[in-house]
């Protein structure tokens, strides 16, 4: 008998990857391209998003390739995306209208400023689930149709598409101009502050509050159900899952419990909570968002602690200051000291996620003395990581009424030992790593599994999934206590950095 | 005496230019001095700047690259070296059902770098920063088998007996070692504690340089058959694993 496999595409902020995946969950065959960053201008990041669907097509030939199989091995196609990214295309030609502006990006910060000031912008918030803010997508799609000459019009002829990055993959892996499939899923649209997080449907009231054309919408559907087939690149391949890839993740770690959590630390961290089938509206400025949805099952909600910056203050501990030549020396770095030295990084850069959501908040480094050394300043990037991640879980606790127990965390920071400690440490309970540091690409294959049914339910998932590490807390509670004080006030000084103009 | 290899005294005497030059050279003046096609010289500069002794700047001028300098200390950061193998340690550990070690040498023992669990969910106690004997695991022994000057000191010293079955004589241990050499991995049975085996593999980075090893760990009865042999079947998951991780860092086919 042929070997099976799932397949899963994340597409993600620096880079694209395709894996192949087996019955048991593993790994057979990773290949990965980066794409570039556009930077035109402060606070602006793009992505050309035709860059990266050409990537994608190499990709889908890399992996036949390197794991010598052909596409009727597959038995399904997951994908998992950056979320909030925002790209419109014309329909016709399918070349995009311009780059995508990418979830970082923080050129709608006025925007966002008018429309909160509108009387209707609570009921807003209260209908789709989210604060108003730059991170996501429906203020892009407002910015674009406002600021690209033509466009409005276009897009209120039916000429132009909406789509986050699933979408945009999805239509073109189906055909694109020549009957693309064009479509979303709940998790991706629940990040556009367009749909009704409790109908899971566009909603008119949202649509006319940011003025933006429902043609140009793509259908929202379940993230494991049979969408279409490729016709391009896995060729008669079933798309059977899409996800934004923190859902993805949280699906990756089996959190099929109420109660169950995950931290996926990547470029920025984030924690979602399953809170089951009843939505938890936050209190302490974590977001209500839908977790995953399984075809016709009612939907999983979650609510999530977004961090800004986590991985990308190591990057530019690399890139920018020069002190590291690869990311993982960042771990070596900061052993050659015991501690921080009284020395603390808030990484504001572009403001502060979770739980502040303060846009005009912008980094420090507090505590420098002619004692610290750059072994100090590695110990203080990646302890700004276990403090954001701290605050997020106490928001989370007191908005479920529930205490976490055990932090499941994955993505490529937890080969940081040094960090793991220490977020064990700050959080004073036990943190796992699963048996598959690639969560976010295995939940969408878990999604395309189940939807083909080469995995029979969420149970034969769970059997999947094993302990491969674990960190007990071990810091000595007054020294914690005094810590996160001192981290606290570090962060009141990275605020009303910008003056509003 | 064999022969010279001419590339490698061209690529000798770049380093030798790029080092006495004070600012940055380009390809032309490179060839120039060396007296060599651009093609020629294009060629050397592209293969020193994949191994990291020659970097290039934005305008295309050379230099001397950062791995030069580090030279005669560690090639690999032991924090990247878990970082580029951590998506190969797992489905070792899932396929084999053991616990997988990855280690380097530290001062005349192995140093664990990165452990995953065994997958059966049972209490267990991470082990990274732990030492080894390098005599007496099979991370060890494949470490030995390709680094001579470790080897020689090692079979110079006094080799701690942990059970009867370790191996003492430094000629047991010598032959022990060309077999590693010659089969590609290694292996420990009851040399450490009883009832407890291991197999390992090398991990290689560019060139085809070993920079660790990887393996699993687990009861003898799980490791090897009823006539104490490895099962094939463990022994082709570490070695394919090994390989995966040595593809990530560079290193050719073999």
């Amino acid at each position: 008998m042929t070997d099976r496999y799932v397949v899963s595409i994340d597409q993600g902020t620096t880079s694209t990857r395709c894996i192949l995946f087996d019955h048991r969950g593993q790994l057979v065959s990773v290949v990965q391209m980066e794409h570039q960053q556009h930077y035109p201008r402060p606070g602006w990041v793009e992505h050309d998003a035709m860059e990266i669907w050409r990537n994608t097509l190499r990709l889908a030939s890399g992996v036949f390739q390197q794991a010598r199989i052909t596409p009727d091995q597959i038995v399904g196609l997951g994908i998992a995306n950056q979320r909030e990214t925002t790209v419109l295309w014309d329909r016709r030609t399918g070349i995009p209208v311009g780059h995508a502006i990418n979830w970082q990006d923080t050129r709608t910060d006025d925007l966002v400023r008018q429309l909160a000031d509108a009387p209707a912008a609570k009921a807003i918030e209260q209908r789709c689930g989210l604060p108003l803010a730059t991170y996501f997508s429906g203020p892009r799609i407002r910015w674009m149709l406002d600021n690209l000459p033509g466009l409005r019009e276009r897009a209120e002829r039916g000429d132009v598409l909406f789509g986050t990055m699933e979408t945009w993959l999805i239509w073109n892996l189906t055909g694109g101009p020549s009957g693309g499939i064009h479509i979303t899923d709940v998790t991706n649209a629940s990040r556009t502050m367009l749909m009704d997080i409790h109908t899971l449907d566009w909603h008119p009231e949202l649509l006319a509050f940011f003025d933006i054309p429902s043609q140009i919408l793509p259908e929202i559907r379940s993230n494991a159900e049979v969408y279409g087939r490729a016709t391009i690149g896995f060729p008669s391949v079933r798309i059977a899952a899409a996800l934004g890839d923190q859902q993805a993740a949280l699906f990756g770690q089996t959190c099929f419990t109420p109660g169950e959590a995950k931290c996926t630390y990547g470029t920025g961290s984030f924690l979602l909570l399953n809170t089951g089938t009843e939505l938890v509206r936050s209190t302490h400025g974590l977001i209500s968002t839908v977790g995953y949805k399984i075809d016709n099952e009612p939907p999983v909600y979650s609510l999530e602690g977004s961090i800004a910056i986590t991985g990308s203050l190591v990057q530019w501990f690399r890139d920018q200051l020069g002190l590291i030549a690869t990311a993982p020396e960042i771990e070596t770095l900061a052993r050659t000291v015991d501690d921080n030295g009284g020395c603390y990084i808030v990484p504001a850069f572009s403001g502060l996620f979770a739980p502040h959501w303060r846009s005009e908040a912008r980094g420090v480094i507090v505590g420098l003395t002619s004692y610290i050394t750059k072994g100090h300043l590695a110990r203080a990037v990646l302890e700004a990581t276990g403090w954001q991640t701290r605050e997020v879980v106490d928001a989370m606790n007191a908005d479920s009424g529930l205490d976490l127990t055990t932090l499941k965390v994955d993505g490529g920071m937890t080969a940081d030992n040094l960090l793991m400690q220490f977020i064990a440490d700050v959080l004073d309970v036990p943190v796992v790593r699963p048996m598959a540091a690639e969560t976010v690409s295995l939940g969408a294959a878990y999604a395309a599994g189940l939807a083909t049914s080469y995995w029979s339910d969420l149970d034969a998932l769970r059997q999947n999934w094993h302990r491969a590490a674990q960190w007990l807390p071990a810091m000595n509670p007054a020294v914690r206590a005094e810590e996160y004080e001192n981290w606290q006030r570090a962060v009141e000084h990275t605020f009303n950095w910008i003056k509003p103009h | 005496m064999p022969g010279m290899v001419q590339s490698i005294e061209r690529a000798a005497a770049m380093l030798r230019l790029l080092a006495s030059s004070p600012g940055r050279l380009g390809i032309v003046e490179i060839a120039r001095s060396l007296d060599l096609a651009k093609g020629t010289a294009h060629g050397i500069l592209r293969t020193l700047q994949h191994v990291g002794f020659v970097e290039q700047d934005d305008g295309g001028k050379y230099q001397l690259g950062a791995a030069l300098l580090h030279l005669g200390t560690s090639y690999l950061d032991v924090n990247e070296l878990r970082s580029r193998s951590i998506n190969w340690a797992d489905p070792l550990a899932a396929r084999s059902g053991e616990a997988v070690r990855i280690g380097t040498i530290l001062e005349g023992k192995v140093l664990v770098v990165h452990h995953v669990f065994r997958p059966d969910d049972t209490l267990q106690t991470l082990d990274v920063g732990a030492l080894l004997p390098l005599h007496a695991s099979a991370l060890g022994k494949v470490l030995l088998a390709y680094d001579a000057t470790t080897a020689r000191a090692a079979l110079q010293s006094l080799l701690e007996g942990y059970t009867r079955r370790t191996l003492t004589e430094p000629k047991d241990l010598a032959r022990a070692l060309l077999e590693v050499r010659e089969a590609g991995w290694a292996m420990e049975i009851e040399e450490l504690t009883i009832g407890e085996a291991g197999l390992a593999a090398p991990i290689r980075g560019y060139g085809g340089l070993v920079v660790g090893a990887i393996g699993i760990s687990g009861p003898v009865e799980r490791i090897c058959d009823s006539k104490r042999r490895p099962h094939p079947k463990l022994v082709a998951h570490v070695r394919e694993a090994a390989r995966a991780v040595s593809r990530d860092l560079g290193a050719t086919r073999r």
